[in-house]
């Protein structure tokens, strides 16, 4: 069975349709890209799964339930989790503490007990602290987990992302383009660290990227979005060699 | 008999309205002006129109300076201070966290309350009689020259506004200032500038506001600066904070608003009317009467 | 656990302190009076960073709340001749349950616009009061017992204190600060933002509801003249000077503050007038607060005197 189906999913904003009649199949351990020329509505296709928007119409089923209507913060309960294009970190905060607060909605303890420290409190913080340290060894960043996360260099600060979208358990991981801002050598180590996450981690991976030598590196299938549409899907070869798709990005006429 | 006794208080009413709405009208045009360029609340505004108004007492009574002369001085003592103020205590914290920023506009307010208190004493003062009052009676309303004077001098002063800022060289760079800040510096506006003109105009409106009140009520102290600012700050809030008509809107509706609620419920639930409508505004049309919503990209 | 601990006996050992000067008279009266307020103040101060530092959420509202709590714990005082700790309770559930009444729909609003929403509601509290006779209307709500003691007042601090700082350390407490750092990607973690900024926002005014309790009980009387919006710009100038998000910074300011008011007692005008010199010569030289958003801890000390260097990189 699909771990994600979307059919037929469309969002306008005022008349405009972002995203129109958008439709993807991705099975449980994929490791799929959704590439498409700027402005094609590949943020917004992320936003809607995440619920950030609310679809104008369609439906989007994950693990067999739907995720319309669904707040942000239920869609990652429910087992997706995502970065964003322009780094999103708890800026202020120690590393440590950034992945720390991706566990908040697995901890059991209650107000009360946090305040009276009693119960399960102690336990569970150890619990929490134990698991957010493994999470960073992973990431290479544990011997960075006192550092406030905005003093880290850029390439760090998307690996802490990633970390701390991993530290939220998901069975879906939605990357916003990842490699935004990154030199070539970045690009091929997080290529690496993308495929070791699903391979380790059993993991499925939906990623948004304009590196093409990423996208046709790491993934398995690809979806190309182009006016809110899905214009065509299949393997890195298929999709290179697809006129459809080369009219996208080229503008030429061919299809 | 009845029914007539009620529309005619329901005018009466109206009329007093307008008149207190245009006082809060140019106020909360400052408001707007400053909010719409810099995002600042500036809450020492209200204190500049009490400034202002002791600026008219003060030019009236010692200066024996006539009604309008008296206006120019305070207004452009007004703008002084104002630009002064923009200049020593703003401007060093721009780019720092807003609340900082608003943390020291309630400083400078304090400052000019409390440092006016030892200037000019705590107690009331009584503004001098400019005009002659007279009142008029037409079918059964009462208006008095106070009232016209009010009405005439903001209608003036809001016409002057509008032009300037829709037809002059400065206005048009305020406008950029206001939509984008960065481009605007990238095109040759030297931003500094256009902030400071904003105070001049915006404080130089108060204190004019601040001279009608001291003729309108006749007295005058220190914290007579605090609810009208306030008050004037919900109207520019009701019109759409930012946007220069919708002050002009907003602070006249409030004045109606208010004099109908003082007239036909209760004098002390008037100021509660006020924050009752700021409080439903900001929930279900946050950007104003006339301004525009926006969100956070995401 | 044991951090805990040592703070208790750190401050029952103050509280003996202070105790015995108070007792010996070392202490008068009018110093009395003023570290009562200075505990009324960092109850004020401590709840209000709670909303406003860690879950950054602005609120010019405080003393709306707290004249909830210092209104209905004399009724249940005065007029239904309940015992204090009734009334101090009823204050601070009444504060409580209208917290939360007002911060479900308000705190959708963000920055200024909720500063201002805040600002308004605190004045609706306080005109609405006026307006009921059963609570003495504008000459407010007189012959009020003195049940506020220094020691009452010096417990329900602490408890204040403890309670905001264990809430903070947790992962509520996270939960929340993950709101004021970055909204979104708090929600992208699971975080229910409403629920949090709700929670945050209800125990905030909670605790303005006991300090307004334990200010009614001293000084007599409950005017709705206390409770301006004034009152709400005193607390957050507390939260901001001391450092937002800091617990030790607004507690050093509260007595801070309280302190420099009560020393200038006798020129009301200058008090207000250096009041506010220092509020803007404070923002523009250190806009951060006192400590910023860390806490005042003897690790730190020992940091500053081990060599600054570590300090002034993350002071940066």
């Amino acid at each position: 069975m699909a771990l994600l189906k979307i059919n037929k999913l469309t969002k306008e904003f005022g008349g405009l349709k972002a995203v129109a009649n958008f439709n993807i199949e991705i099975n449980d351990g994929e490791l799929i890209g959704l590439i498409g020329p700027n402005g094609a509505g590949k943020t917004t296709a992320f936003n809607l799964m995440t619920g950030v928007y609310e679809p104008t119409s369609g439906e989007m089923l994950f693990d067999g339930k739907s995720l319309v209507g669904l707040k942000p913060y239920e869609v990652t309960q429910r087992g997706i989790a995502r970065t964003f294009q322009n780094i999103r970190l708890f800026s202020d905060l120690s590393v440590l503490d950034n992945v720390k607060i991706a566990y908040h909605f697995h901890v059991k303890y209650g107000l009360w007990e946090s305040v009276l420290r009693v119960g399960r409190y102690y336990s569970e913080e150890d619990m929490i602290e134990q698991k957010a340290m493994e999470c960073l060894k992973m990431f290479k960043l544990d011997d960075r987990r006192d550092e406030i996360a905005k003093n880290l260099p850029y390439g760090e600060q998307r690996r802490l992302e990633i970390a701390r979208a991993l530290a939220a358990q998901p069975k879906l991981l939605l990357l916003d383009e990842p490699a935004a801002g990154m030199n070539p050598q970045e690009t091929h180590e997080l290529m690496e660290m993308i495929r070791w996450i699903r391979d380790e981690l059993k993991l499925t991976i939906l990623l948004i990227e304009h590196d093409m030598s990423l996208v046709m590196g790491v993934c398995e299938r690809i979806y190309v979005l182009d006016y809110g549409s899905i214009i065509a899907d299949g393997t890195p070869a298929e999709i290179r060699n697809n006129p459809c798709v080369i009219e996208a990005y080229l503008g030429e006429e061919v299809c | 008999m009845e029914a007539s006794s009620l529309t005619q208080q329901f005018f009466q009413q109206l009329i007093n309205g307008i008149s207190l709405g245009s006082i809060y009208a140019l106020i909360a045009l400052g408001y707007t002006m400053v909010y719409g360029i810099i995002r600042l609340i500036n809450f020492a505004h209200g204190d500049i129109y009490m400034l202002g108004a002791y600026a008219g007492y003060f030019a009236t009574t010692f200066f024996k300076m006539s009604f309008f002369p008296a206006l120019i001085f305070s207004m452009v003592v007004a703008s002084t201070v104002g630009m002064l103020i923009e200049r020593l205590a703003y401007r060093p914290l721009r780019g720092a966290p807003k609340i900082a920023i608003l943390i020291t506009a309630i400083g400078v307010s304090l400052l000019l309350e409390y440092g006016g208190m030892i200037l000019v004493t705590p107690q009331p003062r009584t503004f001098p009689e400019l005009f002659s009052t007279a009142t008029y009676n037409f079918m059964g309303l009462v208006v008095n020259s106070q009232q016209i004077v009010i009405l005439v001098v903001s209608l003036a002063l809001m016409f002057i506004l509008t032009y300037v800022v829709n037809h002059t060289k400065v206005g048009k760079a305020m406008r950029a200032v206001s939509f984008d800040t960065d481009a605007a510096r990238l095109m040759g506006i030297n931003v500094d500038r256009i902030i400071s003109f904003t105070f001049a105009i915006g404080s130089s409106l108060a204190a004019a506001a601040g001279i009608l009140v001291g003729i309108y009520y006749n007295s005058i102290d220190p914290l007579m600066g605090i609810m009208p600012g306030l008050k004037a700050f919900v109207a520019a809030v009701l019109g759409g904070i930012g946007v220069i008509p919708g002050a002009m809107v907003g602070g006249v509706l409030l004045g109606v608003i208010e004099a109908l609620v003082s007239g036909f419920l209760s004098s002390t639930f008037r100021d509660a009317a006020a924050f009752i409508i700021l409080i439903v505004i900001l929930l279900f049309r946050p950007a104003g009467l006339f301004g525009k919503n926006i969100r956070e990209k995401v | 656990m044991k951090r805990d601990l040592m703070g208790i006996v750190g401050a029952v050992a103050l509280y003996a302190l202070l105790m015995g000067l108070i007792e010996s008279e070392v202490i008068g009266a009018f110093w009395q009076l003023n570290i009562v307020l200075i505990c009324i103040n960092i109850i004020l101060a401590v709840s209000l960073n709670l909303i406003t530092g860690f879950t950054g959420q602005f609120s010019i509202g405080h003393a709306g709340f707290m004249a909830v709590g210092a209104y209905l714990s004399a009724v249940f005082t005065v007029k239904l001749g309940l015992p204090y700790i009734v009334g101090i309770l009823a204050g601070a559930a009444g504060a409580a349950i209208l917290g939360f009444a007002i911060g479900l729909p308000t705190l959708r609003l963000k920055g200024d616009y909720l500063a201002i929403a805040t600002l308004g509601l605190g004045e609706i509290i306080r005109i609405t009061i006026l307006n009921i006779p059963y609570v003495g209307g504008a000459s407010g709500l007189m012959g009020i017992p003195r049940y506020t003691t220094f020691t009452w007042a010096f417990f329900l601090m602490v408890i204040t204190v403890l309670f905001i700082k264990n809430f903070i350390n947790s992962s509520h407490g996270r939960a929340c600060i993950s709101i004021r750092e970055n909204e979104i990607a708090a929600e992208a973690m699971g975080v229910d933002t409403t629920k949090y900024k709700v929670i945050a926002f209800t125990i905030g005014a909670t605790f303005a509801g006991v300090a307004g309790g334990l200010f009614s009980h001293y000084f007599y009387i409950a005017h709705p003249a206390s409770f301006t919006f004034m009152k709400s710009f005193d607390i957050l100038t507390m939260v901001v000077l001391g450092g937002m998000g800091s617990i030790t910074g607004s507690i050093t300011t509260a007595i801070l503050l309280t302190y420099i008011s009560a020393e200038l007692a006798s020129y009301p005008e200058w008090r207000m007038v250096i009041y506010a010199l220092l509020l803007i010569v404070l923002m523009i030289y250190r806009p951060q607060g006192l400590f910023g958003n860390k806490e005042l801890s003897l690790k730190l000390f020992s940091r500053i005197l081990g060599g600054g260097q570590r300090g002034a990189a993350e002071n940066k």
